[in-house]
């Protein structure tokens, strides 16, 4: 008579999978361009729109690329993070602004301190599509040859930057 | 010269009440065939930004950015598949509503049939077992007469 | 400030007690034979209900007189928010939510104690016992993670408003029907692990077991229902159904629902299927729980999702575990002494009917895999996957046509015995009707198209088998009766089913013509500016600015009229609350029996225009209409005279005599099974 034990051993096998669904985030999206090469781009600069920064010039380098929007606020919830990054000069920072009005952008960056080498303005979010973007901020970790390594969706915190991003970049820089 | 422009103005004055009426209302999209295709196409992809609604029906942004980006494709000529694949290459196979089959999606897309064809054997196999096991006592005639009265009338 | 949230508070506490109490007496007595233990079980269950309903009322002072020094109040609701629908939002939160579903459950309790005069002492003990069990783990949930009269201190000034989606009548009772049915699987499920308890399992059971599963599905039907027709008029975009995993939360227990109902009939009736027909009665309840832990989780994505906090996961889940585990657990291990119950060939109406059931349940595993596959797949790193719409009709269609033609054949079956040729001779001209009908149906209509023409197939097969059924009955009951007479003979039972299946038949034409012939226009729409569709003409005049009682709003005035004649003046709105930054659009409809005019207003564009969507939905209230008419069915039948529980002994009708003979040689094959 084993066959009445069998919707009890179907439901503890559904439990074990619901309890470990329990530790998982049903919203974080993995990118699947995740050691793919970066899109390339050349897209006018936010603060001299006539000249041009092309992706191609950060071949031999490992870069971060951080998208932001100055009508975002976990943006500037994390951006203090970045400015102090920038300070340490591990790595160089890009900025993507995202979907925004150049004055605004610039206002913001008056305001709070510009960490980046240089951003770029995406103000139709075409590249933000390439990037697999659905949101800001997203930060992404670039090596050498031009490959995604890492993404980090949302703001970026002190974890995250200490335990995930830094040592990836180290590891990277070698 | 003036007989020459009497035609045209004749015809001006004779049309201008048509061309001042209330006009049918224009489709909205430059190409209404093209947008049927373009929301037939965004109402199976996930909007990403939003707690599971359609690129077709969500009024975010990114939605809105992404039936741009199917419209112009569609106009480049690209077919379904390759815009599908276009938003799975960056956005993970986590924006398609119809899941793909692949190894992974083997369970979801024929279990529900090998559970249909599951469930119609064990009900076949448990009757024959079941018809074979059970033996009936036999009924005396006005028993008998009764039962077949009743099961009749269902 | 007073003190009522703490009154509330206190309810709560004591019903909690009371649960206990009416959880371990019962079930203690029952098993000792204690009879004064197994009577206490009603006062308890009695004074539950007493202090959850004190609790409610608590909570719903506090969102009336807007006590914004309440944390749920102050979340969820605003003093410029509309009476009722500040009554509504207590149970707009999860906390909130959660003491209507305790409110429910107590009101099944209660009413258990209240109907239940015939029922052996130790039976309804154990069905007590057993509810009081899942009212502990509900209000020890609230007490523990959820609890709703938790204070604001300082209070706040004003609160945050109900989410303007939920500001709607169907706020107002479509929570509370889908509750209730919800709760009311489990006095099925009560009445099912008292058996297993018991030992006890008999045609009997499942006669008390079935009124109560047939108001529930009731309930639940007009539940789902409701969240559909209210989806449809408020999401914008005229759909009514998204496969939304909160959406299938509640129909799959729906579908096994539908199963159990047939399955009680079956061993009602016949005795047979007994312990699938309990299997049925704890999947139905532990469905609805898994329902909820799915909702209030945090597992899934879905728009009708409530925030979420990971112990209530853990507490919901580990109480699934109980519950469910528990449940099944007992089976396993009790089920065998079930026995077998009637003889019946492998073609014959119970053979029918345990069709039916496997189809339903496959539909309901089938919709429950497609909901939960995206966890799976999360849960064993194999990445993220979506499973939407595309997935749930193409599976489910199929099965649908195939309950379709089942639903066709059980009925006109014979019980025991059915051979097979003498179905087809029955059935051939029905057959011949549905397939002539469902042919040139789509012609008459508009359009020919495969999909209308098979969704038409199967409800012109249901449509034309429940008259021919009718028919057969009336022809071939007893001759010396008149007509009238012959038809008032017939059980409510079967006129109940008959309904039903109609409703199935009504519902399916509307999801087919809908789906089939429905009609969209995205149009620019300048002052002046006429759109036709179907038949409609309408005007655009341009917008207004309107005030409501927490909103401002822009009112579009198109006049709509229909073969030249006004009609009148459509007014689709867009507005803006004052607490959110979002707006929301508000369509008008114009609904007629044949079909629905849907205008919903846009965007303002370019030259001073508006956008505007104009959709027609042929035949969608039909979709509607036949659940009220599957609701109403199942209604007929629970008045059916074997369940009257008042006023004098129900007369022997010739069903309860049919019993008493069919159990005869059912008695003998019992008899030689436990030799």
């Amino acid at each position: 008579m084993t066959k009445f034990f069998f919707p009890l051993i179907l439901f503890i096998v559904l439990a074990v999978f619901l309890a470990i669904g329990l530790t998982r985030d049903p919203r974080a999206v993995p990118s699947p361009l995740i050691d793919k090469p970066a899109p390339a781009f050349a897209l006018p600069l936010l603060s001299d729109p006539g000249q041009r920064f092309d992706s191609k010039e950060m071949r031999g380098q490992v870069w971060l690329l951080n998208a932001w929007a100055s009508w975002c606020s976990p943006c500037r919830a994390e951006h203090p993070l970045f400015v102090k990054l920038s300070r340490s000069g591990v790595v160089p920072i890009y900025g993507l602004n995202y979907k925004d009005e150049r004055e605004k952008a610039l206002k913001w960056l008056r305001d709070l301190g510009d960490p980046y080498v240089a951003t770029v303005s995406d103000t139709d979010g075409r590249l933000a599509i390439d990037y697999g973007l659905y949101g800001v901020p997203e930060t992404f970790v670039i090596d050498r040859n031009g490959v995604i390594r890492y993404k980090h969706t949302g703001p970026i915190t002190e974890e995250a930057l200490q335990d995930k991003i830094l040592p990836l970049v180290k590891e990277l820089q070698k | 010269m003036r007989r020459f422009l009497l035609v045209p103005a004749l015809l001006l004055l004779l049309l201008w009440p048509v061309a001042i009426a209330a006009k049918e209302a224009q489709p909205l999209a430059d190409d209404p065939v093209l947008e049927l295709r373009v929301m037939a196409l965004a109402e199976n992809l996930r909007c990403l930004v939003c707690q599971n609604e359609t690129v077709a029906g969500s009024n975010s942004d990114l939605a809105a950015d992404l039936r741009q980006q199917i419209r112009e494709q569609m106009k480049a000529g690209k077919s379904d598949q390759e815009i599908n694949t276009f938003m799975t290459d960056r956005y993970g196979d986590f924006v398609l509503f119809l899941p793909p089959v692949k190894m992974t999606t083997y369970l979801l897309w024929f279990g529900p049939f090998l559970l249909l064809a599951a469930g119609f054997v064990v009900q076949y196999v448990y009757l024959k077992r079941r018809r074979d096991r059970a033996s009936e006592q036999p009924l005396s005639e006005t028993e008998q007469k009764r039962v077949e009265t009743l099961l009749r009338d269902g | 400030m007073t003190v009522v949230p703490e009154i509330g508070q206190f309810a709560l506490i004591l019903a909690l007690l009371m649960a206990a109490t009416q959880c371990a007496l019962p079930l203690i007595g029952a098993a000792r034979g204690r009879q004064t233990w197994m009577e206490l079980g009603s006062s308890a269950a009695q004074a539950q209900f007493f202090f959850v309903a004190v609790a409610f009322f608590c909570l719903a002072y506090s969102f009336i007189t807007n006590d914004f020094s309440v944390l749920n109040v102050a979340s969820n609701s605003n003093s410029l928010l509309p009476m009722n629908y500040r009554f509504a939002a207590t149970w707009g939160s999860h906390e909130g939510s959660l003491v209507l579903w305790s409110l429910m459950l107590a009101l099944w309790t209660v009413a258990v104690t209240l109907f239940s005069s015939r029922l052996p002492l130790e039976v309804r003990a154990r069905v007590l016992g057993v509810m009081g069990f899942i009212s502990v783990g509900f209000l020890l949930f609230m007490l523990t993670t959820s609890n709703p009269f938790v204070r604001l201190i300082p209070a706040a000034v004003e609160g945050k408003d109900l989410n303007p989606l939920l500001q709607d009548p169907g706020m107002i009772i479509h929570p509370p029907m889908l509750y209730m049915g919800y709760v009311g699987f489990s006095v099925a499920f009560a009445f099912a692990v008292a058996a297993l308890i018991g030992g006890r399992l008999d045609a009997t059971w499942a006669r008390w077991s079935r009124p109560w599963t047939l108001a529930a599905w009731c309930f639940l039907t007009v539940g789902i229902a409701l969240g559909s027709a209210w989806a449809y008029y408020e999401l914008g975009w005229g759909g009514w159904w998204f496969w939304d995993p909160v959406e299938n939360a509640s129909f799959v227990p729906w579908l096994v629902g539908t199963a159990l109902i047939h399955s009680l009939a079956v061993s009602e009736k016949r005795g047979s299927f007994k312990s699938w027909t309990v299997l049925l009665a704890i999947s139905a309840f532990s469905l609805s729980l898994l329902g909820t832990f799915l909702v209030r989780s945090g597992v899934l994505t879905s728009v009708h999702a409530f925030a979420t906090d990971p112990k209530r996961g853990v507490y919901l889940l580990s109480f699934l575990v109980v519950v469910i585990g528990g449940s099944l657990a007992l089976y396993a291990w009790r089920a065998r002494r079930v026995g077998l119950g009637g003889k019946f060939d492998l073609v014959s109406r119970e053979s029918f009917l345990l069709s039916n059931n496997v189809l339903l349940v496959v539909a309901a595993a089938s919709v429950l895999l497609g909901t939960l596959y995206p966890i799976f797949i999360d849960a064993l790193g194999l990445g993220k996957l979506s499973v939407g719409p595309p997935y749930f009709n193409a599976v489910f269609v199929p099965l649908t046509a195939l309950i379709a033609f089942m639903m066709g054949l059980g009925p006109v079956a014979r019980w025991k015995r059915q051979s097979l040729p003498e179905l087809a001779v029955r059935l051939r001209w029905a057959f011949a009707a549905s397939v002539a009908t469902a042919l040139l149906l789509p012609f008459v209509i508009g359009e020919w198209k495969f999909k209308v023409s098979l969704g038409l197939l199967m409800a012109t097969w249901i449509g034309t088998t429940v008259v021919l059924n009718l028919w057969r009955r009336i022809r071939v009951a007893s001759s010396e009766q008149s007509i009238v007479k012959r038809f008032t003979s017939q059980s409510r039972s079967y006129y109940g089913m008959e309904l039903a299946h109609m409703g199935v038949a009504v519902c399916i034409v509307g999801v087919t013509l809908v789906t089939g012939y429905e009609e969209r226009q995205d149009v620019r729409m300048n002052v002046g500016d006429t759109a036709t569709m179907a038949g409609y003409v309408l005007r655009f005049n341009g917008v207004k600015q309107v005030t409501g009682p927490n909103y401002t709003a822009v009112r579009g005035e198109v006049e709509m009229s229909r073969n030249g004649e006004f009609v009148r003046v459509m007014n689709p709105e867009k507005r803006s609350y004052t607490t959110t930054t979002e707006s929301m659009t508000e369509p008008d409809i114009e609904r007629r029996f044949t079909g629905d005019l849907y205008v919903q207003l846009g965007e303002p564009v370019s030259g001073g225009a508006w956008s505007m969507n104009i959709f027609y939905k042929p035949f969608v209230t039909w979709i509607w209409g036949g659940a009220a008419l599957m609701a109403l069915g199942g209604l007929l039948a629970l008045t059916d005279r074997r369940y009257r529980v008042f006023g004098r002994e129900p007369r022997r009708a010739a069903a309860s005599q049919a019993d008493e003979v069919k159990a005869a040689p059912e008695r003998a094959t019992a008899t030689i099974e436990e030799s």
